[in-house]
């Protein structure tokens, strides 16, 4: 066993050998005299002269930030630095200005004197200007460093990794035991712990590769998309609602479902970004690449009334250019939507002319969210199919039509050729002030007030001869149909009728809808059309509502056939589709301008700019004309300096607790220096070239790494020199993120519905956990649907799920890179009294309570088991013995208590009372909450 | 010294906000805790004010939907000859509003005022008992915001920026500070009728690490979420289970070595302490008589006046930042009993007992001088008319950003002074014109902290409450 899994007297030996050789090597290198930039000179112009000198400022006309602005003369006429001529140079002069005035860094204390010899040196030598490390190509040519410690290592990351050690004189940790190995592997994997018999199979396998099996079947489970899905949604922003005041549900779980299918299939990281960016720039794409879209369809609405819909679509552009930045580039673009970057090498202008990329899609923060795609679910899918073909083959030769696009387009397509021309009312292009659309569903109109209005944009009015409107009103009123404008040539108007009698009651106001017929005077070709609604007598906030509209002609085609047939087309228009918003440029008559926003207010719009990248990192392709895909691509090329460090930085942090670089979201000037730098670039080349992108690869080279596999043991030593294991002296030992705290209740309590995919669902939430407001509902899903995985917890932006939020998730209002870790008491509130946690310790008991065995002991070692998948420490076992024993003569006693502990009026059953206080308390454990 | 000076000073030593949290926690960095922890560390977690405090605690009184400062304070008998006159076209040009259109008609002030207290303050008859201590205020007549849409407005009062995602002021307070007593969340929200039209983005912690979150606290069922035993567990179960998860806890400790155990040791000692504290203080009760009539409070419902009292008992027990949200205030004439006559009555009913009532406790006690109660809402209302149903006549008012009045009270500012005025429309601020931002820097201020060097970074860059504006308000300072 030892020899197999750790250090044994030979390695250690090997490891002082190893020692003593870093430390020779170390003393051999030469002193290098040439002083570097990045090294040693770029710190100090970071820490004393950017704040004047640098994006913000440029005080004396110099700036620090880009090579050419640092050489070029400044308001004197003079450069500040003069390359080779030190004693030339006024940069050098000024920092030793014997007057105080003139002096810099002014009103700060002087530079030391060691600090202003190196900068004398770095001018003599040539003034080298470097590049920041991240804006530089990962270098290829890195090999992993030789050790001597080759039996520790399983592959390369582990010789990084042990020579970092070596350098503070600290080893590794031996490799953990076999259970709780494999209850890492498969919380880090697919998020869930193994079951019992999982942990047994491996504990039964003494293959060699009894580990990688493992690893395999982790990654090939169709849970694995889940887990890693819960990571991405953080990054896109998921959220079931749409923000602001409303904060109304937003049909977009289906690029949820694309999230988790892309991780389950290993689309190679570049396709998967590409995707998402523009996957409708993509030839001929697919309804999956367009719903891959909605990754930037998941910023903010504003819904409320009186919302400037152009403020808000702005604010989501320019929500798009931080997000790509964060998710890709480890760039932070939030000081330059102002102005230039203070320490960074971006420009104001960089940013608009890299939101001009997004700056011509079609979505304008409308209610109905337009341009959606709309897709049928399972068995629909085939009946609108069947329909569709059943309608075809009645068509008279006359009537064909050839169907093309997307089922949904084609079923649009076809009612349309037929005369069935319904339109929902709430698809409006656009509104007057006041309307709003019914909560939750949003299927129809209200607040429909006075002198308000909607618009449907190119309406074709040829051969209409009336309008239908559904409706409901208690106080009547007038709809008037116009063209052009709200104001424009009125060609038909109507009174409606009320939809009540003097008899309703109030409650039910609302509740009786009626279809009014109306004509229209005749009107050739395409418009936009208004309805402008008019109050009858009486004035309200709420005049009436409308439901849909229909269009009739005079002699529709679908006159021409049977009963059975319209009744096929009304079937056809209640197969309900499932609207996702996706991301659809404009056609180049409706192009906008894109324009710099002077200190980032959108009202005062600046020069106008055209698309772009920030010259620091690289140029588009000249293939292809600069739009989104020419973007994505640039993203994902591998002259891209920091996609692939980017990103297997965040693969890095999901397992080991910590990035390589620890701010996942800033890879900037400011960011950590890397633990491990040479890793980071040999691994982000191992990604592209090795693996192809391929993200299952990547993940299989971390977790079959010594380095991951060893065991969480701390020493006295290690906490001193390694306080927060960032040289990764021991295994991760990390509290698990807020949905595998739920995921690992309920699945070792065996409650779990392991269900993958599907909209977004509501499990019981605590009361007082707040309203949904405006109409809204908090609707508890159906019984199995109350136990699925914490990634389908529907996300309420202003009202999050209360657990969510405890535990350190977020609201997904903004991009989040990671989710800083806390340890309150209000976690320990929630693990002790929630009455879901409390359901599964009553299951797990009820599992203790009933295993065939004869003492209480084994009950509770089997329940330990159970819970923590390894045996238990004789010294717990005692400690769940005390609380056994205790609380099972408490319950003996307190007859009523047991049955609301059971659930169950009149128990008598003391044992499981105590067994499912036992479980309760395995739940609380550290060792449960941590991986 | 501006913010990017601060910046670049800061630079070299600390660059993440994990290390710079550390640092603020103090004490906690030497334990090499990998999780920051909670409010309940006593004096671990206490931090230094940037200078003197005036104020320990904040009550912000938040009146949701924005009442018309032109029938309560900002009294305008001017207006009245311009009643039903036209807008000038001067006063519209570059203006948004949410749902005036073309040009609206003046309206005059829809109730009648007069002058109270040795300042003579004007105030309008919705306010009977607010009336009787003006002389412990400083109003602030010409406040004015960025936002003219309740939810952005919101969210521009309390986190400083019109977006979520920013951290509240009641969680940069707990950052900045720490909270006072151990076993009391630091930041506490109470709620009378709806949620605010930001939801519970207004108490979020936006980027700040969760933990500065204000905690919801309810009158009614648990005071906290998961306060209470859930069924079937009471008082002696729950104290065995925690010795017994900690005992275990502890040899694990023992095994393993990591100190973030003994972390999670203190927090379930803490929580259970927590669930004895916390009903007593949310519990009024056993409050007198003659304080429930001077708040007319009904214990066990949920009221305004309940929270005023609870905002009383919860500054007593040290919490820092308490946030009332009243809802009902947005009064744009839209329907019978939506206007600023009837509809202002109305909510105003609610609040000028509790809110008079709130002030003369804290006085009574003592704790007015180190308390720092602010009022108003999220914007005013327009001089302007809303008419949505012509021929109907709600008097209705629009949102408006350019002119609003709020107060506070206590806490080093002045009593009995009125900074700032609009002109005769009460359209604009001609007179200390006082920004969202001001507002912001001034009560931080006031708990002892310099607006621009209460900073945190995140995503490469300094946040401040009051992003990179704000001046305090030095004349109401007493």
């Amino acid at each position: 066993m030892d020899m197999e899994l750790g250090f044994n007297k030979v390695n250690m030996n090997r490891f002082f050998i190893g020692l003593v050789i870093v430390f020779l090597w170390t003393c051999q290198q030469p002193v290098d005299k040439l002083v570097s930039y990045n090294k040693d000179i770029r710190p100090i112009f970071n820490q004393k002269c950017l704040a004047c000198h640098g994006g913000v400022k440029q005080m004396g006309g110099f700036s620090l930030l880009f090579e050419e602005e640092a050489f070029a003369a400044t308001e004197s006429g003079m450069p500040a630095i003069v390359r080779g001529k030190a004693h030339k140079s006024e940069l050098v002069s000024r920092l030793r200005h014997h007057d105080e005035e003139q002096r810099m860094p002014q009103e700060s204390e002087a530079l030391a004197e060691k600090d202003i010899q190196l900068i004398e040196t770095w001018i003599n030598q040539g003034a080298k200007w470097e590049q920041h490390w991240a804006y530089i190509k990962p270098d290829a040519s890195i090999r992993p460093p030789i050790i001597v410690d080759k039996d520790w290592a399983k592959n390369e990351i582990d010789h990084f990794i042990w020579q970092r050690l070596a350098q503070d004189s600290l080893r590794p940790n031996e490799e953990l035991d076999k259970s709780s190995l494999l209850r890492r592997l498969s919380l880090d994997l697919i998020g869930l712990p193994p079951s019992l018999e999982e942990r047994n199979a491996f504990l039964a396998n003494n293959k060699e590769d009894a580990y990688e099996q493992e690893v395999n079947r982790l990654l090939d489970s169709p849970h694995f998309g889940e887990k890693w899905a819960s990571m991405w949604l953080d990054l896109a922003r998921y959220a079931d609602s749409k923000g602001y005041e409303k904060d109304l549900y937003r049909s977009i779980w289906k690029y949820r479902d694309w999230v988790i299918k892309a991780f389950n299939s290993d689309l190679p990281f570049d396709e998967f970004s590409v995707t998402q960016l523009a996957g409708d720039l993509l030839p001929n794409p697919t309804e999956n690449q367009l719903i891959a879209t909605a990754f930037h369809r998941n910023t903010m609405a504003n819904d409320e009334g009186g919302t400037d819909n152009e403020e808000f679509r702005n604010y989501a552009n320019i929500e798009r250019v931080g997000t790509t930045f964060e998710v890709w580039q480890g760039t932070t673009m939030a000081c330059v939507q102002c102005h230039s970057h203070p320490y960074d090498p971006i420009r104001h202008e960089n940013f608009y002319e890299f939101m001009s990329f997004f700056n011509n899609t079609a979505d304008r923060d409308i209610y109905h969210e337009a341009p959606n795609i709309f897709t049928y679910e399972g068995a629909d899918q085939e009946k609108v199919a069947d329909i569709i073909a059943w309608i075809k083959q009645q068509l008279k030769p006359e009537d064909q039509l050839e169907g093309k696009g997307f089922l949904h387009q084609q079923k649009a397509a076809l009612v349309n050729h037929l005369g069935y021309r319904k339109v929902e009312i709430e698809t409006f292009d656009e509104s007057g002030g006041f309307i709003e659309l019914m909560a939750p569903e949003q299927t129809t109109i209200f607040q429909v007030q006075d002198s308000s209005w909607i618009r449907f944009e190119q309406v074709d009015l040829t051969a209409i001869e009336a309008i239908s409107y559904r409706y409901a009103t208690p106080f009547g009123g007038f709809i008037e149909v116009r063209l052009g404008s709200p104001f424009g040539k009125m060609i038909s108007q109507c009174s409606l009728p009320l939809t009540t009698t003097p008899q309703t009651k109030s409650r039910d106001k609302w509740k009786n809808w009626r279809t009014l017929k109306v004509p229209i005077d005749p009107t050739e070709g395409v418009h936009d059309i208004y309805f402008v609604f008019r109050k009858n007598r009486i004035a309200d906030a709420d005049l009436l509502r409308l439901d849909w509209l229909f269009f009739h002609e005079q002699s529709p085609r679908m006159d021409n056939y049977s009963r059975l047939f319209s009744q096929k087309l009304e079937e056809l228009e209640t197969i309900k589709a499932i609207p996702t918003p996706i991301l659809q440029e404009l056609p180049t008559e409706k192009r906008r301008k894109n324009h710099l926003f002077e200190r980032g207010n959108w009202l005062a719009k600046g020069k106008e700019v055209t698309e772009a990248v920030p010259e620091v990192l690289g140029a588009l392709s000249k293939e292809r004309s600069p739009d989104r895909l020419a973007m994505a691509e640039w993203l994902t090329s591998p002259e891209n300096p920091l996609t692939a460090r980017v990103a297997v930085n965040r693969f890095w942090e999901q397992l080991f607790g910590y990035g390589i670089v620890e701010s996942l979201e800033d890879f900037g000037t400011q960011s950590l220096p890397a633990s491990h730098p040479q890793l980071l670039d040999w691994l982000a080349i191992q990604f592209m070239h090795e693996h192809e992108w391929r993200i299952k690869d990547l993940l299989k080279q971390m977790v079959m790494s010594a380095t991951y596999r060893q065991s969480n043991q701390i020493t006295k030593e290690k906490l001193e020199k390694d306080p927060r294991n960032r040289l990764l002296s021991r295994g991760p030992r990390i509290r698990l993120g807020a949905e595998q705290m739920r995921d690992q209740i309920l699945a070792v309590s065996d409650l779990l519905t392991p269900e993958i995919y599907g909209p977004s669902v509501k499990p019981p939430r605590p009361k007082g956990a707040g309203q949904f407001r405006f109409g809204d509902t908090y609707t508890l899903s159906e019984k199995e649907n109350q136990y699925r995985r914490g990634l389908y917890t529907y996300v309420k932006r202003t009202n999050p799920f209360p657990n969510q939020i405890t535990f350190d998730g977020t609201d997904r209002t903004i991009c989040t890179s990671r989710r800083i870790r806390t340890n309150t008491p209000l976690q320990a509130l929630s693990l002790l009294n929630n009455p879901v946690y409390l359901e599964a310790a009553l299951a797990i008991g009820q599992y203790m309570d009933t295993l065939k065995v004869e003492s209480v002991t084994e009950r509770l070692e089997a329940g330990y088991e159970k819970v923590l998948l390894r045996a238990i420490d004789p010294e717990k076992l005692k400690d769940l013995a005390i609380l056994y024993e205790d609380a099972q003569l408490h319950y003996a006693k307190e007859s009523e208590l047991t049955g609301s502990l059971l659930g169950n009026p009149s128990p008598k059953n003391e044992q499981l009372a105590a067994l499912t206080i036992v479980a309760h308390a395995l739940l609380n454990l550290d060792e449960f909450v941590n991986k | 010294m501006n913010i990017f000076q601060e910046a670049a000073k800061k630079m070299g030593n600390y660059n993440s906000r994990r290390y710079f949290l550390k640092q603020c926690i103090g004490g906690v960095g030497a334990m090499a805790l990998d999780s920051i922890m909670d409010f309940g560390q006593s004096t671990t977690n206490l931090k230094t004010p940037h200078f003197l405090p005036t104020a320990k605690s904040v009550i912000f009184l938040h009146m949701a939907g924005a009442p018309s400062q032109l029938e309560l304070f900002d009294y305008k008998p001017i207006l009245q000859k311009y009643d039903g006159k036209p807008c000038p076209a001067a006063l519209l040009e570059g203006k948004r509003f949410a749902f005036l259109q073309g040009t609206p008609n003046m309206m005059g002030p829809q109730a009648s005022f007069q002058q109270y207290g040795q300042t003579g303050s004007w105030v309008s008859e919705h306010l009977p008992h607010f009336s009787k201590m003006v002389d412990e205020v400083s109003f602030l007549r010409a406040m004015h915001t960025d936002e003219f849409n309740h939810a952005p407005a919101q969210l521009f009062m309390h986190t400083g920026s019109p977006r979520l995602g920013r951290p509240s002021m009641g969680s940069w307070m707990i950052y900045g500070l720490g909270s006072e007593n151990q076993n009391l969340p630091g930041f506490v929200v109470l709620t009378s009728g709806s949620d605010p039209s930001a939801g519970k983005s207004a108490w979020g912690s936006g980027f700040l690490p969760s933990l500065h979150q204000g905690v919801q606290c309810r009158s009614q069922g648990d005071p906290i979420l998961y306060l209470n035993n859930p069924n079937g567990i009471d008082e002696h179960i729950r104290k065995r289970s925690i010795d017994i998860i900690n005992d275990i806890n502890r040899k694990e400790q023992e095994a393993i070595g990591d100190p973030e155990i003994l972390s999670r040791i203190a927090q379930y000692e803490l929580a259970f302490r927590m669930q004895t504290e916390v009903p007593e203080v949310m519990d009024i009760s056993k409050e007198p008589d003659y304080i429930h009539e001077m708040y007319g409070t009904k214990p066990g419902q949920i009221s305004f006046a309940n929270n005023c009292l609870l905002a009383r008992r919860l500054v007593e027990q040290g919490v820092r930042f308490i946030q009332l949200y009243d809802s009902a205030w947005d009064h744009h004439g839209a329907g019978k009993g939506g206007g600023v006559v009837d509809g202002l009555a109305n909510a105003c009913k609610n609040v000028d007992q509790p809110i008079a009532a709130l002030l003369k406790d804290l006085k009574m006690r003592g704790l007015l001088e180190d308390t720092l109660v602010v009022w108003g809402g999220e914007f005013g209302r327009t001089p302007m008319k809303e008419t949505r149903a012509s021929g109907a006549d709600f008097k209705g008012r629009d949102h408006h950003a350019e002119a609003f009045t709020m107060w506070m009270a206590g806490g080093g500012v002045k009593a009995g002074f009125s900074h700032g005025k609009t002109d005769e429309l009460g359209y604009y601020g001609i007179e200390g014109r006082t920004h969202v931002h001001d507002l912001q820097a001034t009560i931080l201020h006031c708990m002892g902290m310099d607006h621009e060097r209460l900073i945190y970074h995140f995503q490469g860059r300094d946040f401040r409450l009051t992003d990179v504006h704000g001046h305090v308000i030095r004349d109401v300072l007493a």
